[in-house]
């Protein structure tokens, strides 16, 4: 059994104008000890549909799904009490901005602290003992003096360090790291994720790793999700995506990585990621896709099979080249 | 969304002209509906105080020997020809309220323009001023504002003599340092702006900087200041003529009025209900609107 | 921290010694003679005259006027009512508890009721909850307190009689006041009901002194707690499990607290300019009611006394609500 499955989440926002689906019909499904990257742009739902999976989102969100389950949890039956004794014990998150995510007005040990008084049954000293541990375990130099330090005297990747501890504080069965390195210096980027995947390893937990850079994806990860305005567009092993992308818009983003150009120009996607007023009938991908044709444009298209990475897509490619075109026409 | 993608989304439309900022003020005050109606309140006073001689049934110091302490209408013991019954010199409640109308719009006016006025000069002058000279006009205004405010006005009224317009200025005096504070620390955001760099470069005179350049983009909060001023004016010109160091009876300022109904507040609640209530309704009148003018000029203040 | 305190030192004294001229030139500033002024309106004798120019020393030069004046401050000499004969600091001292005692019940209705109410208010953010509490709150905020105590008097005092008009305590009981505070006082007496009459005299000043404060606190409280529940480590601690009075009531709360600990230091002046009005209107024997008293008597050495020791207090405070910003705000304290 999964330790993680979503059937078709969906979530809405209520704005002023209107509706606006910011996560459409997704699925996620982890294992114990798996180590998944959700891969897209920015909008393109990543984040949200792993906030909705923490309960985390304003209440202008409506999150819909057939199945929403956590280590035999079914999270959409649960009340907000049971709910909160598995976020942060079982399931942790950490974010984009270590600097802003840690509470300005206490100590860094107060904050790792609280976690194991909420979840565990530790003593004051033994509380103290995990913590110093856990500081030790994500690499800042002289625990014991950190853990009476304000989040304003550490830096970015110091914060962000702190950040892991309170996540792991717990022992979490599965940690949601949401761009983790993305307001981090690029030498900061390499020695956190470095931390994060040898954490992974070490405690066998699993791990969702959210970010945009498909250059993390191929040093850290095991499986890949590609998702797309929303939708997931295709699902596939990090070596298989790599070598043989089978959605155009993997193909498009991979194209654009400057280790694998091979003329002189970086190409480029063109356009954005439709927004709450242009979301195209057919194919969301189908305005920026240089496969697309008529039936692209009028009809949405459903995933393939899993030979083929799922690839939400009429014709997935194989090996750069559109498949079921002929037949089709 | 980029450029490009927003000119394919709509090709054809003739270019409209931006919204006048008018407009766009009165679109995003009208979104708030305690403005709304704080305003309408707020214009309704102003028509009373502008009309009192036509809508007032008597004379505000015309006294009725024969009706003393009449209570209204509704009230066992009154009639239709009190409508709000009268004093302890009979005279008519609510011919005495609608005069008072005139009063506190003609305080709020007057101690705001000279609060403002004082305010807003000092607070440029400190802002573009030496150093020292910043030091000393702000360390005065920290006197000022190291007593309270009411007894303040209080020794200001007692060393002019007690009277209306003296109130006023005490209270001018006592306002004026918060448009100081204000404006100097806005004309210091502005100040190291690049337009204000072009300004000078292209040799532009120091008064005319201050002035024509830097001060109008400080208007907004300068602005909302002066609409809660007005409140506050009227409520401390009210107070000090409770005291009896404002308004000097018969004069029917509604501060004034309740001072001289006080000894009777157990027996007719009348005469120290309605002065109070007309002072209440418009300070939360011009508060609503402050409310609303703050949240529509102040971008940075809006409801986040 | 050190630093912090000697900076803010240094803005301390100047205001001080402003505030000291202030007060010297107030006297000097009255229209007429100052010495036929402070006389009252009996006037007096030539000798007389002679005798106060000398004793106020109103015949040096001005500037030795003001040094003497200062170093009589120092030595605690504010000078002499010339209505009861006593010296002005003893007046301000017997009176001031009176004054604190009702202040600081004020104050602390005002925060207990605001700033759960502002939390409240935030947390409901357009819900129904919200749009009442809030239009409650402007309505105190703009709220005539003169008018407001004498509703409270019409209502509670008038028309239900269950408390009483005016003072501190009622008239049958006779006891000595150590500490000044009456709720101490009458539980010290140990005399049977003297508690409950002291308490019962301080309900309505204080709750009509409480009012504006107490809708200042409760509108800032909201707009901090809005501000802070969109901020990131406000995110961290649902992500972490805890429930949401922890994170309101915690998280987020502690870090709104710094914008309402000034503004509930600030309403400190607004209190003393309301106790003004309160005191004089529920007879309440505090310096407020005492400074009135003394402008009508034309009693210019107290009013002058006065307001040299009411403005020395609010800059402590002040002072003090600065220091706890910075206990509050640890970027301060360690910066």
């Amino acid at each position: 059994m999964s330790l993680l499955e979503i059937r078709n989440l969906s979530v809405d926002f209520a704005t002023s104008s209107g509706q606006f689906r910011a996560v459409d019909g997704v699925d996620v499904t982890v294992d114990e000890g798996d180590l998944l990257a959700i891969v897209g742009e920015s909008g393109s739902g990543k984040s949200v549909s792993m906030l909705a999976l923490m309960g985390l989102l304003p209440w202008t969100a409506t999150v819909t799904a057939d199945k929403m389950e956590f280590d035999g949890h079914d999270l959409r039956r649960l009340s907000g009490r049971a709910r909160r004794r598995i976020i942060g014990r079982d399931i942790s998150m950490i974010f984009q901005e270590p600097m802003s995510s840690l509470n300005p007005a206490f100590t860094v040990g107060w904050q790792i602290k609280e976690s194991l008084r909420k979840h565990t049954s530790l003593s004051r000293s033994q509380r103290q003992d995990r913590a110093v541990e856990l500081m030790r375990q994500v690499g800042i130099p002289a625990p014991e003096k950190r853990l009476s330090a304000y989040p304003h005297q550490l830096s970015g990747g110091m914060s962000q360090r702190a950040m892991i501890a309170i996540a792991l504080a717990c022992r979490p069965k599965l940690l949601i790291a949401d761009e983790p390195t993305t307001a981090l210096d690029v030498t900061i980027q390499a020695q956190i994720l470095e931390l994060l995947t040898g954490l992974q390893e070490d405690t066998g937990m699993a791990m969702v790793l959210i970010t945009h850079d498909m250059g993390v994806v191929a040093e850290t990860v095991e499986r890949v999700q590609v998702q797309y305005a929303g939708q997931r567009v295709e699902l596939q092993e990090v070596q298989g995506l790599f070598d043989d992308p089978h959605h155009p818009y993997t193909a498009a983003l991979l194209a654009a990585l400057p280790e694998r150009a091979t003329e002189r120009k970086l190409p480029t996607i063109p356009g954005v990621v439709p927004g709450q007023f242009d979301r195209p009938a057919g194919c969301l991908f189908s305005p920026r896709c240089q496969f697309a044709d008529a039936r692209c444009k009028a009809e949405r298209p459903v995933p393939a099979g899993p030979a083929m990475g799922h690839a939400l897509c009429h014709y997935p490619l194989s090996h750069g080249h559109p498949t079921g075109k002929e037949t089709a026409a | 969304m980029t450029d490009t993608a927003s000119q394919s989304a709509s090709p054809a439309t003739t270019p409209t002209a931006p919204p006048s900022r008018l407009r766009e003020f009165w679109s995003s005050f009208k979104e708030n509906r305690g403005a709304v109606v704080g305003l309408f309140v707020f214009l309704a006073f102003l028509l009373v105080a502008a009309l009192a001689p036509i809508l007032a049934p008597y004379a505000p110091d015309a006294q009725y020997r024969d009706a003393l302490l009449v209570p209204p209408f509704w009230q066992d013991g009154g009639s239709t020809r009190f409508l709000l019954g009268t004093d302890a010199l009979g005279r008519d409640l609510l011919s005495r309220l609608i005069y008072g109308a005139r009063f506190s719009f003609f305080i709020g006016v007057l101690v705001v323009t000279i609060a403002t006025t004082c305010g807003v000069l000092l607070g440029v002058i400190a802002g573009f001023a030496p150093r020292i000279i910043d030091t000393l006009i702000m360390r005065l205004m920290d006197i000022v504002l190291s007593f309270p405010s009411l007894l303040l006005a209080l020794v200001l009224v007692a060393i002019l003599g007690p009277s209306l317009l003296n109130a006023m200025i005490a209270i001018a005096v006592v306002l004026q340092p918060h448009f100081v504070r204000l404006t100097r620390a806005a004309v210091l955001s502005e100040r190291s702006k690049d337009y204000v760099t072009a300004a000078r470069i292209a040799g532009g005179r120091p008064l005319r900087i201050m002035f024509k350049t830097v001060l109008p983009n400080c208007l907004a909060p300068i602005i909302v200041q002066a609409a809660l001023s007005f409140s506050t004016a009227v409520l401390d010109t009210a107070a000090l003529g409770f005291l009896g160091m404002g308004a000097q009876p018969p004069t029917p300022e509604w501060g004034t009025m309740l001072a001289e109904a006080r000894e009777f507040i157990l027996r007719a609640w009348w005469v120290v209900t309605f002065p109070g209530l007309c002072i209440l309704i418009t300070v939360l009148a011009i508060n609503l609107m402050g409310d609303g003018l703050r949240d529509a000029l102040d971008p940075k203040l809006k409801r986040s | 921290m050190l630093s912090f305190f000697i900076r803010r030192l240094g803005t301390f004294v100047p205001t001080f010694i402003g505030v000291t001229v202030v007060a010297f030139a107030f006297i000097r500033l009255l229209p007429g003679d100052p010495i036929l002024l402070l006389a009252g309106e009996r006037g007096v004798s030539a000798e007389r005259y002679e005798m106060l120019q000398e004793q106020l020393g109103f015949n040096q030069p001005i500037w030795k006027q003001y040094i003497d004046y200062v170093a009589g401050i120092f030595q605690g000499d504010l000078g002499t009512s010339f209505v009861t004969k006593r010296p002005v600091l003893d007046e301000f001292m017997a009176l001031f508890p009176a004054t604190v005692e009702l202040s600081l019940c004020a104050i602390i209705l005002a925060t207990i009721i605001g700033i759960p109410a502002g939390v409240i208010a935030a947390v409901n953010r357009g819900k129904f909850f919200d749009q009442a509490l809030m239009s409650t709150a402007l309505v105190g905020y703009s709220m005539p307190i003169f008018w407001w105590a004498l509703l409270l008097i019409i209502v509670f005092s008038g028309n239900l009689g269950w408390t009483p008009v005016s003072g501190r305590i009622g008239l049958m009981y006779f006891f000595d006041t150590p500490t000044g505070f009456m709720l101490i006082d009458s539980l010290l007496s140990g005399q049977p009901g003297a508690f409950r009459s002291a308490a019962a005299h301080l309900i309505l000043p204080t709750v009509a002194l409480a009012t504006i404060p107490l809708a200042v606190i409760a509108r800032q409280t909201r707009s901090a707690m809005l501000e802070v529940l969109g901020e990131d480590y406000v995110r961290t601690a649902r992500a972490k499990g805890m429930s949401p009075l922890r994170v309101n009531g915690i998280h987020a709360l502690r870090n709104a607290m710094i914008p309402v600990i000034t503004v509930i230091g600030l309403s400190v002046g607004t209190l003393l300019a309301g106790a003004i009005l309160t005191e004089t209107i529920f007879s309440w024997p505090g310096i407020g009611k005492w400074m009135v008293d003394s402008i009508f008597r034309r009693d210019y050495q107290v009013v002058q006394g006065g307001l040299l020791l009411i403005a020395l207090v609010v800059m402590i405070v002040n002072l003090i609500v600065d220091l706890l910003y910075g206990l509050f705000n640890p970027k301060i304290r360690k910066g």
